[in-house]
């Protein structure tokens, strides 16, 4: 069966019909474009995937998109500000939180989540709040860094 | 995966719906359900979403009873600060990982499928090894001569809920009443769950804990985060004086149902010694039965049983709740 699912994506009112089935992750790249967010393990166990939902960490994989109808999705597309990296982003560019990048979305969508609800957590809260989320490149030691860059006075580039 | 999700908004609805349609399925968060579909584990054409079924929601706790809805997410019971008085209940805040636990419910948590390295993957991969008595197959690949599926629930709040002495509420078609946690499962990785056709887990109560009664949960996995438990351990100890006079112990990960042994204070009136905690651990070493249904042997699993469980009893015994 398909249904008229309204959401608000980034900020904007969408309404589309779409399959019941249809997982968010396929609704977020393949009906809307926003291929930022990716598509890893396909199975609830990277965090590649990560967007918020009504503010907080989601698995657009392990979604139905139709679950979330009437609610606010957040995806990387929706953290510049006009061309302007966020202060993750830019943390992460500076920092060398990011490498071959595939991650990344996930890292920042899911840091994103951590700084809202505590705009200064400590090392061990960064650990626990990136925990779902797996980098082949890093060694994570360098995405640390980056959070707490951050979130530290002049710990990034203006 | 094609099915059609209806989205009840009582429990009496989502029961009339799985009354209505026999093949559906509920679902809850979907972290498991929704992995499991689609690798072709089960096809339903219809799934009843839970989401918006407000009799499943919140955490009320009055007269003799915390009790907690099927619905409430693991994240909501990890920022409720109840582990800070019902220490076993930390086991919520480890599981899967951060965003999984937004979506994940102790309902789900409960009910959740019997796990086992033959059955967890691909339609592919499990076609390529003629598949296996769990599901489209005939025979066992863990012990094939046997007619039985070994794979072992894996869920890590039913043991803590099971040392805190909780009850269900299960509503269906022909039930509506609390039972003993211990009365949801099956020793049977086929069926695991007692759950009728359209039974539906609406809550779970425990009896508010008077203040010595101590709990814990300890796990053992590869990884810290994400990982199932290989075997998990809960504890819950009521300390007078240098005795134990209450002693419960629930483990998970190692048979097809988690399990709960009650009445083991044996020789312990001057606290843990070595031969009354070998006693314990073997009263439920003959119990357990750790199969290769995951990357480590099932000798590795039953000894870190034995570990975590005289960890745990000789921590409360010395310091009260173990909290995260
Ligand atoms: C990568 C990964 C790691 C994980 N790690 C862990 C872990 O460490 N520990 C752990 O315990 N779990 C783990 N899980 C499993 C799962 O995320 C949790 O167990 C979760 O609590 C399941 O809840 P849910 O609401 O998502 O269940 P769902 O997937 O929605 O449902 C699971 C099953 O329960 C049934 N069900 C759900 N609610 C009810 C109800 N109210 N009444 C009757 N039946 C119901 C569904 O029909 C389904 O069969 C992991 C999952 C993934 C993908
Ligand atoms: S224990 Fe045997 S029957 Fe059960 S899932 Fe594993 S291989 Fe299949
Ligand atoms: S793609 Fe969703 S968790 Fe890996
Ligand atoms: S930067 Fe390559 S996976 Fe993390």
């Amino acid at each position: 069966m398909a249904s008229i699912v309204k959401m608000n994506v980034n900020g904007r009112e969408q309404e589309h019909l779409i399959p019941d089935s249809l997982l968010l992750i396929e609704f977020l790249r393949d009906r809307l474009g926003l291929t930022g967010t990716k598509r890893g393990c396909d199975g609830g166990e990277c965090g590649a995937c990560t967007v918020l939902v009504n503010g907080k960490q989601r698995l657009g994989c392990v979604t139905l998109a139709k679950s979330v109808s009437g609610q606010s999705v957040e995806t990387i597309e929706s953290v510049e500000t006009r061309g302007r990296l966020s202060r993750l982003q830019q943390a992460f560019h500076e920092k060398l939180g990011t490498q071959c990048g595939f991650c990344t979305p996930g890292m920042i969508m899911a840091a994103e989540g951590l700084l809202r609800d505590n705009p200064s957590p400590n090392e061990a809260e960064i650990k626990e709040a990136l925990s779902g989320n797996l980098c082949r490149c890093t060694g994570y030691v360098k995405i640390i860094e980056s959070v707490q860059a951050a979130i530290e006075p002049g710990g990034v580039s203006p | 995966m094609d099915f059609d999700l209806l989205m009840p908004t009582s429990a009496a609805e989502a029961i009339a719906l799985m009354q209505e349609n026999p093949n559906a399925r509920y679902l809850a968060g979907g972290t498991d359900l929704v992995p499991n579909l689609r690798r072709g584990i089960g096809a339903p054409d219809i799934l009843i979403g839970l989401d918006g079924v407000e009799d499943l929601k919140g955490i009320s706790e009055g007269g003799d009873y915390l009790t907690l809805g099927a619905g409430v997410t693991l994240a909501e019971l990890e920022g409720s600060g109840l582990s800070g008085r019902y220490g076993a209940l930390s086991a919520a805040v480890d599981i899967a990982g951060p965003a999984l636990r937004q979506a994940a419910t102790i309902g789900g948590n409960l009910c959740l499928d019997t796990r086992c390295i033959f059955y967890n993957q691909s339609k592919w991969w499990r076609n390529a090894n003629q598949y296996c008595l769990k599901l489209d197959g005939d025979t066992c690949h863990v012990a094939p001569k046997g007619q039985r599926c070994h794979a072992a629930f894996s869920g890590d709040l039913a043991p803590a809920l099971m040392v805190l002495g909780a009850e269900v509420r299960v509503v269906g078609p022909n039930a509506d009443g609390w039972k003993p946690i211990s009365d949801l499962y099956h020793e049977d990785g086929l069926a695991h769950l007692t759950l009728a056709p359209g039974d539906l887990l609406v809550a779970v109560r425990l009896p508010v804990v008077s203040r010595d009664l101590r709990s814990g949960y300890l796990k053992s996995r590869l990884r810290k985060a994400v990982d199932f438990p290989l075997a998990g351990v809960a504890v819950a100890l009521r300390r007078e004086g240098d005795a134990i006079t209450d002693l419960r112990v629930g483990v998970t990960g190692t048979n097809p149902r988690p399990l709960l042994f009650d009445g083991l204070v044996g020789g312990m009136d001057q606290g843990p010694n070595d031969d009354a905690l070998s006693a314990i651990t073997k009263e439920i070493g003959q119990m357990i039965k750790p199969m290769r249904t995951t990357n480590l042997p099932g000798l590795y699993r039953r000894q870190m049983v034995t570990v975590l469980t005289r960890r745990l009893i000789t921590d409360l015994y010395d310091a009260g709740d173990r909290k995260e």
